[in-house]
């Protein structure tokens, strides 16, 4: 699956319109994926997942940052997130059915609290770019 | 045998009730064809699918997606029932549609999003968490007569 000139350009332009709020996507994003799909919690059992979590607003900051650096150089995803690909690949191990869920959440999350941000074009550019977030993320795994 | 809680239920009937079927299927089986275009294998019959543009006005788009949701309406009136709800639905998807049950899913996670799109704040957490619960049933229930 390839990123088109036409996705590179929606996606660059969505989260350019996301700008600052991005942390809080990347929290609610969270938030959403460990309410609707229980499983994920098995991947943060040393974490406070009550509503409102600091360490889950905090993960969620990382998480939307990792996706802007990937939005900012989505010529270049593998290059951009190879730090983040290698991490998941020797030490995290998430099951990469799980980026799946959580992309689906952050659309969620565009959705709710940006629902003219997201048509019919660029909910397909943005769909196609997390599951190359993801898989790259998972490329190292064997 | 499914359990809902009944702030489950009412989660899901709640929705329901604000929702224009006819509008919200049309959208949500138009971008199925436009985010997952390969999809569009079941639909070679219904005119122009050339582009975004084209599918979404595409009457016949509109009509199918319709008619689809209108489906899901009578799930959710049988929540307790969904196997017997979709028997027959089942059957015909895999003996004469012959649909790959992963385009349930696909289908059922576009509509989420067409939800929370139309519905913004009032699709809490726990709203969407009952609706993925109920859209992935759904799919489930439609696989089950599969051979």
């Amino acid at each position: 699956m390839v990123l088109s000139p036409a996705d590179k350009s929606n996606v660059k332009a969505a989260f350019g319109k996301i700008g600052g709020q991005a942390d809080e996507y990347g929290a609610e994003a969270l938030e959403r994926m460990f309410v609707t799909y229980p499983q994920t919690k098995t991947y943060f059992p040393h974490f406070d997942l009550s509503k409102g979590s600091a360490q889950v607003k905090a993960h969620g900051k990382k998480v939307a940052a990792a996706l802007v650096e990937a939005a900012n150089h989505v010529d270049d995803i593998a290059g951009a997130l190879s730090k983040l690909s290698d991490l998941h690949a020797q030490k995290l191990r998430v099951d990469p059915v799980n980026f799946k869920l959580l992309g689906q959440c952050f659309l969620v999350v565009v959705a709710c609290h940006n629902p003219a941000l997201l048509t019919p074009e660029v909910h397909a550019s943005l769909d196609k770019f997390l599951c190359a977030v993801g898989t790259v993320l998972t490329a190292k795994y064997r | 045998m499914v359990h809902w809680s009944a702030e489950e239920k009412q989660l899901i009937t709640g929705l329901w009730g604000r929702v224009n079927v006819e509008e919200c299927g049309a959208e949500a089986l138009a971008r199925l064809l436009i985010v997952y275009p390969w999809t569009q294998r079941f639909f070679d019959n219904f005119g122009n699918l050339s582009s975004p543009t084209a599918i979404l006005g595409n009457p016949r788009v509109r009509a199918h997606g319709g008619k689809v949701l209108t489906s899901f309406g009578e799930a959710i009136k049988n929540l307790d029932n969904l196997k017997g709800t979709y028997s027959k639905l089942s059957e015909l998807h895999c003996d004469k549609l012959h649909v790959d049950p992963e385009n349930f899913r696909l289908l059922g996670d576009i509509l989420i999003i067409v939800l929370a799109a139309h519905f913004t704040k009032d699709f809490t957490p726990a709203c969407q968490a009952a609706w993925q619960k109920l859209v992935g049933l759904v799919a489930h229930a439609l696989a089950r007569k599969y051979h």
